[in-house]
C-alpha cells in the first residue's frame, strides 16, 4: 500500500514537473491552501481591529495593500479571506461529489426507470440559471453559511450526475467490466472497484473547475448581501465594501480582494488539467 | 515480367525515421530501401511494429509530428517527395498518390453522406463543381461495384456495412485516377468472404488501370495470392523482398521462415507454428488440487449441453429512438415484429476435454452465442446445461456471485480491452480467484498465482505490471490465466488471437492446447478465422444468421463441406500454396525446416 501511494506521488510529480502550466496551478493553489491554513498567524495586523486613526490609507510601507474606511489592514483581510471562501467551496463541492456521483454513477449503471427520474429531475435543476438558483434557496432556506454551502452544493449536483452518469454508462460496456462479472464480482464490487476508480480522473477535472467555480459562487453571494455578512472578511463583501470607495479614488479596496479571487478561480481551473494527468495511470 | 530498363513509379533509397519520444529516441525506420514499378501490386508484410505504416506514411509526409525522417530519399516520378512544401505534396495526395486506411468506418466522416466526401476529393483535385463532381462520385462508386450507386451516394458510414465502407473509402482514393495506391491493411477487421470481394475489386482495379499498388499486410496469405513482389519487413528493416514465388518457396531469410510457418495454413499442425528450437517440452508442475475436482463434469456426461438456445434483441423504430433519446426504455415484448433474433434455437454439447469451433462471420451470432454462455446475458429461450445443471434462467448478476460461476469461464476476443487499465496483472489474475475462491491470505494467493504464471508462461515479474506496460502476447496471457485460474470445466474461447500478431498467436494457440490438455479443459473456440480453427478444434459449427448451418469433424467439414455457406467460407481462406496451380501438389510449403 505505502509502495503504491508513492508510485503515485512520484508520478504526480513528475507529471507536475513536465509541464509549465501544471507546476503553476499547482504552486498557485497550494499557496492559497498555505494561506487558509496558517496566514492569519502570519500577518502583521488582526483583520477585524478597526484602527479609526488610519483610515484609507493607501498602500504603503507598513500596510502593503493599504487599509478600508474603518483602518482595517487590507492584507490581512485578504489573507484571512482565503480561508472561508476554501472552506465553503471544498464542503460545497465536496458534498456534491460525493452525492452526484454516487446517483450519477448508478443511473449510469443500473438505468432504466432510476436513470429516467434522476436524469430529469437534474435537468428541471439546470434549467434555472444557477445563481438565480442559489440566491434563491439560501434566501428562502435562511441566510446563513450552512445555507451557502447548501445551496452551492445543490445547484452543482446536477453537473456530477451527468457526468458520472455518462462516463459509468460508457465504461459499463467495455470488456474489462464483463471480465470483472465472470471474475465473480457482484454490482457493488463492479461500481466500487472497476468503474469508479476508472471513471476519476475525468471527475478530477470537473472537482478542480467546480471548486473555482464554488469559490466566485460564494463570493458572488456574499457580495449581494447573501449568506457570509460583514464584518467578515471574505472576498465577495470587500469588493461590495470597497466599489462604494473605489469611486473615490481608493482602488485598493476592490483591487486586491477582486485580484485574490480572479487568481483562487484561475488557478483551480487551470490545476484541473494537472489532476487528469497525475491521476491517468497510462501515462505513467 | 518486369521491364527493368524503365524507371520506377516510386523509390525509397536508404529511408531512415526517427520517433522521438519522452524516453528517448526510437528507430522507427532504418536503410529502407524499394522500389515500385508501373502496373505492379507490391505486399509489404511484416508484424506490429516493423514500420511498414510508417514508410507509407512518409511517402505521403503524414508522419506524426513526433517522427522526423533523418536520412534518405523519397523519389515519385524523378521528383524528390521530402523537398516538397506543403501545398505540392497536397497536390500530389490524392491524384498522383492515394491511399486506403485501415477501419473503413474510422477513415470516413461519420456525418456525412460518402458520396459528398468522394465530391469533396474530387473537387480539391479538379475544376469540377459540385453537381459534376456528384456524378463522379456516383461513377466511382460504380466501379467499385456497389449495387445502385445513385441511391448510395446518399448514404451516411453508418448505414453502410463494413465491406460497402471499404469500397467507398477505395472509391474516394480511386476517384482521382492515381498512379499509386497505398493500401494499409484495407481488409483487417472485414469478414473473410468480404476480405475476398475487396481484395479481387482492389487487383482488378490496379490492373485494368494500370496503376501501381503498395498494399501493407500482416497476413502472409493475402501477399501470397495477390502480390507480384513481396517485400518482409521487421523492427524497422526491410529483411528480405522477391518475387513473391520466390520469396514464398525459397526463402533465404530465417525470419520470412518463422513468418511464414506461423501462419496456419490448410496442412500445418499445431506444433509446426513454432520454431522447432523453441517447443520446449511442457512442464506440469501438476497444479490440480482438491479445489479443482467439483468441476469435473460425471464421466460420460457432456460438459455443457444447449438446447433451442435463442436471443432477441429489441429493435426500435423512429419514434421509438425519439423516446430512447429522452431516456426511455421501451420494452416491445407484446409485437414481436419489433425484434431481432440474434441467435435462433441453437442446440449443441460439448463434452469433456473436447474443443468446439464455432465459426461465422460477423452478425451471424456467435458473439451473442459466446456471452449467453459466459452468463453475461440472459437468453430469451432454451436450455443451457453445464455439468448437468440448468443455468439458463439465471440471473446474470446472481448467477456472477453463485458457486457455477467458477465452472464456465471465458477469455475474451481483446485482451488490451479486457483488462482493467488500473489494475496489474497480478490484480487482474487474483480477482477470480478471491472472488470466486474466497483466496484471501496472501501467501496463497501468491502461490496460486506463480502456479497459474508457470502454466501460461507469464513471467512472474511482469506481474506488477499495467496492461498499457505489457506486450499484446503479455496481454492475452494475462487474459488466458485469469480464466484458467479457477479451474474452469469450460472455457470460452472468444477469437482469443484476432489481436495478435502471427508468431504471437502460433505461441499462444500452442499454449492453449497444452492447458486444455493438462488441466482437462473444455473449449468453445469462437473465430473467424478457419485456419486456426482447423488447427485447434475436434469439432466445428458454421453459423450463419444465428443458426448452425453444418456441424461436423473438422477433418470432415474442411475436406468435404456440404452447406454452400461453408464452401464459400472455405474458399476465401487465403491459401499460401503455388503448387497448386503449377499441379505438383502443396507439400513442399509444410515442410520448412
Amino acid at each position: 500500500m505505502m509502495q503504491r501511494i508513492s508510485a503515485l506521488l512520484s508520478h504526480a510529480c513528475r507529471m507536475v514537473a513536465r509541464n509549465g502550466v501544471s507546476l503553476a496551478a499547482v504552486g498557485i493553489v497550494t499557496l492559497l491552501l498555505c494561506l487558509a491554513l496558517v496566514g492569519p498567524m502570519l500577518t502583521a495586523y488582526p483583520p477585524y481591529v478597526t484602527d479609526l486613526a488610519n483610515v484609507l490609507s493607501p498602500p504603503g510601507r507598513l500596510h502593503w495593500f493599504g487599509t478600508d474606511q474603518l483602518g482595517r489592514d487590507v492584507l490581512s483581510r485578504v489573507v484571512a479571506s482565503a480561508r472561508i471562501d476554501l472552506f465553503v467551496a471544498v464542503c460545497a463541492v465536496a458534498a456534491s461529489f460525493t452525492v452526484g456521483v454516487g446517483i450519477g454513477g448508478l443511473a449510469g449503471y443500473l438505468g432504466g426507470a432510476f436513470d429516467l427520474w434522476t436524469s430529469r429531475v437534474a435537468e428541471m435543476v439546470q434549467v434555472f440559471p444557477l445563481f438565480v438558483l442559489a440566491m434563491a434557496l439560501v434566501a428562502a432556506l435562511g441566510n446563513d453559511l450552512r445555507n451557502v454551502v447548501l445551496a452551492t452544493a445543490i445547484v452543482n449536483l446536477p453537473f456530477y450526475i451527468r457526468l458520472a452518469r455518462v462516463e459509468v454508462g460508457v465504461l459499463s460496456t467495455q470488456l474489462f467490466v464483463e471480465a470483472a462479472r465472470v471474475a465473480g464480482n457482484g454490482d457493488a464490487r463492479i461500481i466500487s472497484g472497476v468503474l469508479l476508480p476508472n471513471v476519476m480522473p475525468n471527475l478530477m477535472i470537473q472537482l478542480s473547475v467546480n471548486l473555482g467555480w464554488a469559490i466566485l459562487n460564494a463570493a458572488s453571494l456574499s457580495f449581494i448581501g447573501l449568506g457570509i455578512r460583514p464584518p467578515t472578511a471574505e472576498w465577495g463583501i470587500m469588493v461590495a465594501e470597497g466599489a462604494t470607495q473605489a469611486m473615490a479614488g481608493h482602488w485598493w479596496l476592490i483591487v486586491f480582494p477582486g485580484f485574490a479571487l480572479a487568481l483562487a478561480v484561475f488557478a483551480f481551473n487551470l490545476l484541473g488539467d494537472a489532476l487528469r494527468d497525475m491521476f491517468d495511470i497510462r501515462s505513467r | 515480367m518486369l521491364i527493368k530498363t524503365e524507371p520506377p513509379l516510386l523509390s525509397i533509397d536508404r529511408l531512415a525515421v526517427e520517433f522521438v519520444t519522452p524516453n528517448g529516441r526510437v528507430r522507427a525506420l532504418d536503410d529502407v530501401s524499394l522500389q515500385i514499378s508501373t502496373g505492379e501490386i507490391v505486399g509489404v508484410v511484416g508484424e506490429s511494429g516493423s514500420g511498414k505504416s510508417v514508410t507509407a506514411y512518409s511517402i505521403l509526409g503524414l508522419l506524426p509530428a513526433e517522427a522526423n525522417i533523418t536520412s534518405g530519399s523519397i523519389t515519385y516520378l524523378g521528383s524528390a517527395l521530402r523537398e516538397l512544401g506543403g501545398r505540392e505534396l497536397k497536390a500530389i495526395r490524392g491524384s498522383e498518390i492515394s491511399m486506403v486506411f485501415q477501419s473503413p468506418q474510422t477513415a470516413l466522416n461519420p456525418i456525412r453522406p460518402v458520396g459528398a466526401q468522394i465530391a469533396d476529393v474530387v473537387m480539391a483535385h479538379s475544376p469540377l463543381n459540385r453537381a459534376q463532381a456528384a456524378a463522379r462520385a456516383i461513377e466511382a462508386l460504380r466501379e467499385v461495384r456497389i449495387n445502385s450507386p445513385e441511391r448510395r451516394v446518399h448514404a451516411y458510414p453508418f448505414e453502410l456495412s463494413g465491406g460497402m465502407c471499404q469500397r467507398s473509402v477505395i472509391a474516394m482514393a480511386l476517384a482521382c485516377a492515381p498512379r499509386l495506391l497505398l493500401a494499409d491493411e484495407p481488409t483487417t477487421g472485414l469478414d473473410v468472404t468480404t476480405q475476398r470481394a475487396i481484395m479481387d475489386l482492389l487487383v482488378e482495379l490496379t490492373r485494368s488501370r494500370g496503376m501501381s499498388t503498395m498494399f501493407i499486410t500482416h497476413d502472409l496469405g493475402l501477399a501470397a495470392q495477390y502480390c507480384d513482389r513481396v517485400i518482409i519487413m521487421q523492427s524497422g528493416r526491410i529483411v528480405e523482398q522477391g518475387l513473391t514465388e520466390q520469396i514464398f518457396m525459397t526463402p533465404r531469410q530465417p525470419y520470412t521462415r518463422r513468418l511464414l510457418s506461423a501462419t496456419p495454413q490448410a496442412h500445418t499442425k499445431l506444433i509446426d507454428l513454432i520454431p522447432a528450437s523453441e517447443q520446449q517440452v511442457f512442464k506440469v508442475s501438476s497444479p490440480l488440487t482438491a479445489a479443482s475436482k467439483p468441476n469435473r463434469a460425471a464421466v460420460g456426461s457432456p460438459v455443457l449441453r444447449v438446447r433451442g438456445l435463442t436471443h432477441e434483441y429489441p429493435l426500435h423504430g423512429a419514434p421509438r429512438s425519439l423516446l430512447r433519446l429522452l431516456g426511455r426504455r421501451q420494452r416491445s415484448d407484446k409485437d414481436g415484429a419489433n425484434k431481432f433474433r440474434a441467435v435462433d434455437g441453437l442446440s449443441f454439447d460439448v463434452a469433456q476435454g473436447e474443443c468446439v469451433g464455432l465459426v461465422g462471420e460477423s452478425g451471424s451470432g456467435k458473439t451473442t452465442t459466446s456471452r449467453l454462455i459466459a452468463k453475461l446475458v440472459r437468453p430469451t429461450a432454451g436450455s443451457i446445461q453445464l455439468n448437468g445443471e440448468e443455468i439458463a434462467d439465471a440471473d446474470p448478476r446472481a448467477f456472477a456471485r453463485s458457486a457455477m460461476r467458477r465452472v464456465v469461464q471465458i477469455v475474451f476476443q481483446d485482451p488490451a480491452a479486457s483488462l482493467d487499465p488500473r489494475r496489474t496483472a497480478f490484480e487482474a489474475i487474483a480477482d477470480p480467484l478471491r472472488r470466486l475462491e474466497g483466496i484471501r491470505r496472501p501467501a496463497e494467493l501468491g502461490r496460486r498465482i506463480r502456479d497459474i504464471c508457470d502454466l501460461v508462461e507469464l513471467r512472474p515479474a511482469l506481474l506488477g505490471r499495467y496492461p498499457h506496460q505489457l506486450s499484446g502476447g503479455q496481454k492475452a496471457r494475462v487474459g488466458i490465466a485469469r480464466a484458467i485460474s479457477v479451474y474452469p470445466a469450460l472455457v470460452i474461447l472468444d477469437e482469443p488471437t484476432s489481436a495478435l500478431d502471427v508468431s504471437v498467436q502460433a505461441v499462444v494457440l500452442n499454449q492453449l492446447d497444452r492447458l486444455k490438455r493438462a488441466l482437462g479443459l473444455s473449449y468453445l473456440f469462437v473465430s473467424h478465422d478457419l485456419n486456426v480453427v482447423r488447427l485447434m478444434c475436434d469439432r466445428v459449427m458454421v453459423m450463419k444468421s444465428g443458426s448452425i448451418v453444418e456441424q461436423g469433424k473438422v477433418d470432415d467439414l474442411f475436406r468435404d463441406p456440404q452447406h454452400p455457406y461453408t464452401k464459400s467460407l472455405l474458399n476465401a481462406i487465403p491459401r499460401i500454396d503455388f503448387e497448386v496451380d503449377a499441379g505438383s501438389g502443396a507439400k513442399q510449403l509444410s515442410n520448412f525446416p
